[in-house]
């Protein structure tokens, strides 16, 4: 949707080094880089492409020390007034600068929204159209894509539910609205707000959720790969903490892909457990064998888990193949029981199918563990985290976005029910009521990609019953 | 055989403007037209049923009495021909805000008609002509594939030569009309059909489809036990439609409706006879509307409702005939005589005209372009039920809008657009030709997106600027609404700046009307927002207060007291108007816009949006879409 409001966006990487930049674009931008920074002087009057040294605050806490760059129309990238936050590089200070700017009046950008604006604002040459519509348009797929699938099923499902009861409700008044004499919406206030109190602090769970990366998959999308009875799936339950996949000794019992997201020390890791690798003429096997190629492909990281009890076999070869160029840490499970392989067999196998030269480095981090009896977990979560903060693994920018973008849509269907409430009490005519209903329910189905197109009308016309 | 050549001949009265049709969309597009000077004749297939009221006996309802204040507002007629010839008016949710109330008044059929045929007839450079048009003549295509409107053809092999046409015809196109396993080729009431023009709108190109309507039968009222019913009067104090009508004028005895219920012996009734209904057997092929749905789908599809509600209605002084509104049915004769006879008080019922479900085609108005004029016919303008809506609101402010662009046409001017934040014209217009529709379009007060800004009350503010600038308002009109105007603005601005302290009269006041006491000094404008409160009950500690008409008061009032939603509104038109002001180009060609998805295109070129507000409006446009066509754009 074209806006030319003022938006923001993170800049850089979401990785854990380096320095982070938050940009602002737009009318208001100095106005609201002014709100929360802290420097030697007011940014709203100081001249054109200069750098200021300060601090970024929200009201009294300080959140970081920065260096901010501001540039005027017209001589932006995107033509418009420009605020360049750049911050220390941790991923959780650039978020939370991020959220402060918004908090205090910027829109997150749409997926290609600095340069959309820098070409409608006759900045970029016109030889550059095609590929900048070229870039909005796959990113947008992307953003849509991606808001969809990391939408965990169930928050999807109590997200449906609470717009299917605020569309029930707010077709019941319009109907009421039109057709006077047959449906009366007198008194309704009454009955809708307890309902919608109970919709409200349904909302409050969820953003709740929301800020503990709960509600979409955030994190490090992780793979876990390896042949059946490798001991994926126990690696898993050690990791999460209980029994989730059915672990047995029965090869290929893990059917299907199983999702668990994972702390380790303040590290989101969103992990996808995939059948083992392996030929296989069983049908529904076969399906989430090639999900686990699809999903190590798009994975940040992999864990290949490899059976120390049992020899390399070609579904090891396999695995070995399809890890080459990715971000893998080796676990070598089983280490409590009889080893037929050893740590160094595996490392010159692996170098010498990559044609590695002999050179004393690892290929991959190889760790023994034992998922049965808990033993080696320890050195792997160290080893993961030191990668984490050396910039070896940093996880989609686009990823965070969305679970902001959608954080954000929720508390605004949270206000909007708000302001129902508020008209509620203040005793507003039943029509006031359904604008901001519908309004919650515009917002909520930007999370879940739904628009609300003939929604409300169907839903009067399929519900209650028209006179006439 | 419509005609031998040997009758073909020109008639050489060289009329700027043909109108196809005298129903409500065509007697607003014939006067709008000749009153902005044009010659006009008006075509309809019975001079004795010019603006008929085939179905129900009201004028306004919620939505739509917005639309008939809009159409007074822009100049129109229908306001005013009502506010003649109502017999009882009531303003609809009285108690829920300013944004849905809505008039709605019961009309003496035979007298409104016969007012309208009036106007028409003292109209100057419009004539009446009774004939049906068979075909509508243009020249050959040119480069573009659009073709340019030379005349009219009737019946008769008359040809009528003339620059633009509008096309009014309601439900007449190959009109059929259906009660059991009974079907008659005929329009509403027995009129003739237009059997030839769809042919000629084909061979234009033009895409058509087919619709389904339906009404309740006329009963005899001396048949009628009032007794055990309900008795629905209008209201005391009546508001006139027109902007124009002096309110007293409209204080008159008023008839009254009245209202019963259906019960499990009439539904029995009709479930045992579905089976004959001509819309169960497959026998009517054309898509019904939802909102209106006959008492047989009712009873189907609503099956756990023990009963709906049955509104008699008069249908004018002068006649004894009764509306059964909620009743509507196409189920076979003796059917219709056994349910409405199980109905309390028409226990002995006469029916006058059955119940009966009528066909007829329309166009898919996605044909159209936001003035009404269709796209690939140059000079062809269409409005009404033709268009796939449904209503006599709908089709005068259609018809308004249609006459007014074919009249600005001929001066060399751009059509007017109205657009979605200035009024349900707007939506209504915008909807039909955006939106694919599978049944008539009715308005509906949730159709509109800033409706706190569309209300009924305001119309003269929103639109009657733009009927003085088309030139169906006059001067006079004009400046008594600007003075309306300024007076509004300096009354906010005085009650925002008068100050109230916490006297013993204020409190006093405040008690009386069990709201809050004061802890400190406010304003009188910040009392008014109080729900409890109104302009008019500060009287007393308002000591400079001037008297100002009621129709002032009534603006000051709501502007002040929904102040907060009303600035959110206009803040979300702000966004709107941006996307609605980035036109596209006609010639544009959506296959050599890269990334464009495929649904994308194919909606696109099919629709051909004028604006990138409207192109966001079709279905199958992503916002991406959206984006890329700003970028596309960006670059001409």
């Amino acid at each position: 949707m074209y806006k030319d409001d003022t938006i923001a966006a993170i800049s850089t990487g979401m990785s854990n080094s380096g320095i982070g930049i938050v940009r602002i674009s737009g009318a208001e931008a100095l106005q609201i880089i002014d709100q929360i920074y802290s420097g030697k002087e007011k940014l709203f009057h100081v001249s054109s492409h200069t750098i200021h040294y300060g601090f970024i605050k929200d009201g009294d806490e300080t959140i970081d020390e920065v260096l901010v760059t501001v540039m005027r129309a017209p001589r932006t990238f995107t033509g418009e007034d420009t605020v360049e936050i750049n911050c220390h590089g941790g991923v959780f200070v650039v978020k939370k600068i991020l959220e402060t700017v918004v908090r205090y009046g910027a829109r997150l950008a749409e997926p290609g929204e600095f340069t959309k604006r820098a070409f409608l604002n006759g900045k970029m040459d016109l030889s550059q159209a095609e590929a900048v519509i070229d870039v909005i348009h796959s990113q947008n797929e992307y953003a849509l894509k991606s808001s969809i699938s990391q939408l965990k099923g169930s928050v999807k499902e109590k997200i449906s539910k609470i717009r299917e009861e605020i569309l029930y409700h707010t077709a019941f008044i319009e109907t009421a609205l039109d057709d006077p004499e047959h449906i009366s919406v007198d008194r309704y206030g009454e009955k809708l707000s307890v309902i919608v109190e109970e919709l409200s602090s349904q909302l409050h769970e969820l953003i709740e959720s929301s800020e503990n990366g709960r509600i979409i998959k955030e994190g490090i999308q992780t793979v876990i790969l390896g042949k059946p009875n490798a001991g994926k799936s126990s690696l898993l339950n050690v990791l999460s903490g209980h029994e989730r996949a059915i672990v047995t000794d029965i090869e290929g019992t893990t059917r299907d892909v199983l999702e668990e997201q994972v702390q380790i020390h303040g590290l989101n890791l969103n992990i996808i457990d995939t059948a083992g690798i392996r030929d296989t003429d069983d049908v529904i096997e076969k399906i989430g064998v090639d999900k686990a190629k699809e999903y190590a492909d798009d994975a940040d990281l992999i864990i290949y888990v490899a059976d120390a009890s049992r020899k390399l076999d070609d579904n090891d070869k396999k695995i070995i193949e399809l890890i080459q160029d990715k971000k893998t840490i080796i676990l070598l499970n089983k280490s409590d029981l009889h080893t037929v392989l050893d740590k160094e067999f595996l490392d010159s196998y692996i170098r010498e199918s990559y044609g590695m030269v002999q050179n004393g480095q690892e290929s991959f981090p190889i760790i023994e563990i034992s998922a049965k009896e808990e033993r080696g977990i320890q050195d792997f979560e160290n080893v993961l985290i030191s990668m984490f903060l050396g910039g070896n693994i940093s996880f989609n920018n686009e990823v965070y976005i969305t679970n902001m973008r959608q954080k954000m849509a929720l508390q605004e269907a949270y206000h909007s029910l708000e302001r129902v409430l508020e008209s509620i009490n203040a005793q507003m005519p039943e029509d006031f009521y359904s604008i901001d209903l519908i309004d919650a329910y515009e917002a909520l189905g930007s999370i879940t990609g739904e628009t609300i197109g003939e929604d409300l009308v169907n839903e009067i016309f399929s519900k209650f019953c028209m006179g006439k | 055989m419509k005609y031998s050549a040997n009758s073909v001949w020109e008639n050489r009265d060289s009329y700027d403007i043909a109108v196809v049709g005298a129903g409500h969309a065509g007697c607003e597009a014939a006067l709008a037209a000749a009153r902005l000077g044009f010659r006009t004749v008006i075509f309809t297939v019975s001079v004795d049923s010019i603006a008929l009221m085939p179905c129900n006996p009201n004028i306004g309802g919620s939505s739509k009495g917005h639309l008939v204040r809009e159409v007074d507002a822009l100049g129109g007629e229908m306001g005013k021909v009502i506010d003649q010839t109502f017999i009882q008016s009531k303003m609809l949710n009285q108690s829920k805000g300013p944004a849905v109330h809505s008039l709605r008044a019961q009309a003496d059929k035979a007298n409104y008609s016969k007012m309208m045929r009036q106007v028409l007839q003292n109209q100057e450079n419009l004539d009446i002509r009774q004939m049906e048009v068979t075909d509508i003549l243009a020249d050959d295509a040119d480069e573009n594939g659009v073709r340019r409107i030379i005349g009219v053809q009737t019946y008769s092999g008359a040809i009528y030569h003339c620059k633009t046409v509008v096309l009014c015809t309601g439900t007449y196109l190959r009109a059929r009309c259906i009660y059991g396993d009974v079907s008659m080729q005929t329009g509403p009431n027995g009129l003739q059909a237009a059997n030839y023009l769809t042919d000629s709108l084909k061979e234009l190109g033009i895409e058509m489809y087919r619709f389904k309507t339906g009404t309740p039968a006329r009963i005899d009222k001396n048949s009628v036990d009032f007794s055990k019913m309900e008795e629905q009067k209008g209201d005391e104090r009546v508001v006139p439609f027109s902007f124009i009508t002096d309110p007293e004028s409209v204080q008159i005895d008023q008839v009254s409706c009245w209202l019963t219920y259906t019960n499990e012996t009439t539904h029995e009734i009709i479930r045992a006879n579905l089976d004959r209904s001509p819309l169960y057997s497959g026998m009517i092929e054309g898509t019904g509307p939802r909102y209106c749905p006959s008492i047989e789908d009712k009873v189907v599809k609503f099956a756990d409702k023990k009963r709906h509600q049955v509104f008699i209605e008069p249908e004018g002084i002068d006649t004894t005939e009764m509306y059964v509104g909620g009743m509507s049915s196409s189920l076979p004769e003796d059917v219709q005589y056994a349910m409405y006879r199980s109905v309390p008080g028409l226990e002995n019922v006469k029916i006058v005209r059955n119940a009966y479900a009528i066909e007829y085609d329309c166009i898919d108005a996605r044909q159209l372009k936001n003035t009404l004029e269709f796209k690939k016919i140059d000079g062809l303008f269409s409005g009404g039920q033709f268009n796939g809506s449904s209503g006599y609101e709908e089709a005068a402010a259609q018809g308004l809008v249609a006459g007014i662009n074919a009249a600005r046409k001929l001066q060399g001017k751009e059509g007017i657009i109205i657009d979605r934040s200035e009024g349900y014209i707007g939506v209504l217009i915008d909807d039909l030709v955006t939106k694919e529709s599978h049944e008539p379009y009715r308005m509906m007060t949730s159709r509109a997106e800033y409706r706190l800004l569309l209300r009924q009350d305001n119309a003269d503010q929103r639109l009657t600027r733009i009927g003085y600038e088309v030139g169906l308002i006059s001067q006079v009109r004009y400046d008594s609404l600007l003075m309306k105007e300024e007076q509004i603005r300096e009354e906010v601005e005085r009650l925002e700046h008068t100050h109230v302290g916490t006297s013993e009269e204020v409190q006093r006041l405040l008690e009386t009307h069990q709201s809050t006491p004061l802890v400190s000094g406010t304003t009188l404008a910040e009392l008014i927002r109080r729900p409890e409160l109104s302009y008019t009950c500060l009287e007393t500690i308002d000591k400079n207060r001037i008297e100002l008409p009621e129709d002032v008061i009534e603006q000051v009032d709501i502007s002040i007291k929904y102040d907060g939603y009303i600035k959110r509104q206009l803040r979300q038109v702000e966004q709107f108007k941006k996307l609605e002001s980035k036109k596209i180009p006609e010639d544009i060609d959506y296959e050599t816009i890269p990334s464009l998805r495929i649904e994308a295109k194919q909606k696109l070129s099919q629709i051909r949006p004028s604006s990138i507000g409207q192109a966001s409006r079709i279905s199958g446009v992503s916002p991406a879409d959206v984006s890329v066509l700003l970028v596309y754009l960006g670059n001409k």
